[in-house]
């Protein structure tokens, strides 16, 4: 089907989905009112002013910890494999204890001396620009993919509304989308996703709830279900002799995607936009309300096999464009009357839109902080700075932008998978350095760059997938490779950093005492 | 130092409280069978779905349990 449109437009369901987009569109712009603060100045329009509490903070956080990538992908990874997918729950439950210690320090320093991002944290914590600058770009590029991504999700659903095919006119709805999303970034900073996300969670819990009661009892309850999904998908695989097989395979998987999250530049966002290390401690209690929500929505997966969508002839085409990304809105479209599929397909469109805000604010920052600051301009006034991280964050987009709409998706996907290799490189200097200065700043480089290269390198020779199968003594450990491959940075930095220190490099003093990480009153 | 200043912030007993979470959550064996189902949903998911709240509840106590 070349050169445009595609028929079987869902009008019902396209109608309720413009309509909800258009008002979360609104309430982007309107946000740039909304307690109300000084745009001019970066802490303002890129941190929202430092002023969110708990209940903000909670739905900021899950709105772009859990994006609406995760929502079609990770159930496509349970319809197209099983039980591997579940991963994301215990990832998600092990990030919480993670940033209830060492992300709640980081807030603390960060808030005592005005810090913005990670490397302004290194910066000031080794006082090596360079090893600041390598831990910007690592963040930068990142992030990247991961915005084309959230593309890829609102592409998928506006795919199942109708909307297929190629050529500008099957484009456009999706550069409309972005349109919108950059404009109102760029007036209201991160105000318009901390406000969008609200609304955004109150569509997704309801479409969740609602599907996972009465999509079992379309399909003859959880037992039919199950029965349906294949032996093979349905548990991970026992390990055979000499190997720790799926066990480490999957445990791993959780254990890095939780230590790389917080160290992506909009997580840390999201961490250091709340008024109080205390909202930070308080919502990891409370976050994990998203984490059942994920776990739920992976087994919409499952429901995917027991439905059979894939085999209606009526989502032929859909599968033939999205592959197993397109098992969620399939789904739906087969479960729901298409008031409900506006409902549903809005909430996955919509939480596209946060995360993608966030990222490009982030890495907006990044940019301003680290490297404009740093390498360009030493003194910029607080209107300058403001207005380069502006004009950054629309670079941002339009860049993830061009790179969706003109290069295979599949490229995004693995890109993404080795960006989270990469920012995993940056945990010994962030995460480690919020508890301590022991290490050298240049054998924390020196790390850094091994594992970088090791990491690129291992996932090339695995083509491009998650799992290395690391080989001692005639038995196979296989694990997620940016585990492996930041123990191997540490190790690095270990080792190194007694020798630098021998060779007398000059290393620059601390910026900020112990006290600094600790509340003050 | 008191021992107010001693749990502002530095080691409490408490945190053992996320080396059980991490335990639970990262090792398969635990969890990795069928039976027993419930509701018709086999072991490995409903058990690691029970995890999110037995974790929340786990990281409550310790927020309670200790200062800021």
């Amino acid at each position: 089907m070349s050169g445009g449109f595609v028929s079987n437009i869902n009008w019902v369901a396209l109608t309720i989905f413009v309509l909800l987009f258009g008002l979360v569109s609104w309430l982007g712009f309107a946000a740039a009112k909304w307690r109300k603060g000084d745009l001019d100045q970066l802490h303002e329009w890129g941190l929202g002013g430092r002023r969110f509490g708990t209940v903000i903070t909670w739905f900021l956080l899950g709105g772009d910890v859990y994006t609406a990538y995760t929502f079609i992908a990770i159930p496509a990874l349970a319809f197209g494999q099983g039980a591997i997918a579940f991963f994301a729950v215990p990832y998600t439950v092990i990030i919480y204890p993670i940033m209830f210690l060492a992300f709640r320090r980081l807030w603390y320093v960060c808030h005592k001396h005005g810090y913005i991002t990670s490397g302004d944290f290194v910066r000031g914590r080794f006082g090596n620009r360079w090893l600041a600058l390598a831990i910007t770009v690592t963040g930068i590029v990142a992030t990247m993919p991961y915005i084309a991504l959230q593309l890829v999700g609102i592409q998928v659903v506006l795919g199942a509304l109708g909307i297929q095919g190629s050529g500008l006119a099957a484009d456009l709805p999706l550069i409309i989308a972005f349109v919108v999303l950059a404009a109102f970034t760029y007036s209201s900073g991160l105000r318009a996703p901390a406000s969008i996300a609200v609304v955004k969670d109150i569509l997704i819990y309801f479409t969740a709830l609602v599907a996972i009661v009465v999509i079992p009892m379309q399909l003859g309850g959880f037992g039919k279900i199950f029965a349906s999904v294949p032996a093979q998908k349905l548990l991970l695989a026992v390990p055979g002799p000499n190997t720790t097989g799926a066990y480490t395979g999957y445990a791993t998987l959780a254990f890095g995607s939780a230590l790389a999250l917080f160290l992506y530049p909009h997580s840390l966002t999201g961490i250091l936009s709340a008024s109080s290390g205390r909202v930070i401690r308080r919502n990891a209690a409370m976050l994990p309300g998203y984490t059942f929500m994920l776990g739920l929505l992976a087994l919409f997966g499952f429901f995917a096999i027991a439905a059979g969508v894939d085999k209606l002839p009526e989502f032929a085409g859909g599968f033939a464009a999205f592959k197993n990304n397109f098992a969620v809105p399939a789904l739906l479209l087969h479960s729901f009357p298409s008031w409900f599929v506006g409902v549903a397909f809005a909430a996955i469109g919509i939480g596209a839109l946060v995360p993608a805000a966030i990222m490009s604010i982030a890495a907006a920052n990044l940019y301003t902080r680290n490297i404009h600051r740093e390498f360009i301009n030493k003194n910029p006034t607080d209107k300058q700075e403001s207005t380069i991280a502006k004009l950054v964050s629309l670079i941002v987009k339009a860049g993830a932008l061009v790179f969706i709409l003109f290069v295979p998706t599949q490229y995004a996907v693995q890109l993404q998978l080795l960006g989270g290799i990469w920012i995993i490189q940056t945990l010994p200097a962030v995460l480690i350095g919020a508890y301590t200065r022991w290490f050298n700043s240049w054998a924390l480089l020196v790390g850094w760059a091994v594992g970088t290269y090791a990491g690129t390198a291992m996932a090339y020779s695995i083509n491009l997938t998650n799992t290395f199968p690391l080989k001692v003594g005639g038995y196979t450990f296989p694990g997620y490779t940016a585990v492996y491959t930041v123990l191997l940075n540490l190790l690095v930095a270990l080792v190194l950093t007694p020798v630098f220190n021998a060779m007398g490099t000059k290393e620059k003093v601390d910026a900020t005492a112990p006290s600094d990480y600790l509340p003050t009153d | 130092m008191n021992t107010s200043d001693k749990k502002r912030g530095g080691w409490s007993w408490w945190y053992l409280l996320f080396v059980v979470q991490f335990v639970v959550a990262l090792y398969p064996p635990f969890f990795n069978k069928a039976e027993p189902t419930l509701i018709g949903i086999p072991f490995f998911y409903w058990f690691q779905l029970a995890w999110v709240f037995g974790s929340a509840i786990l990281t409550a106590i310790v927020y309670y349990a200790t200062k800021d």
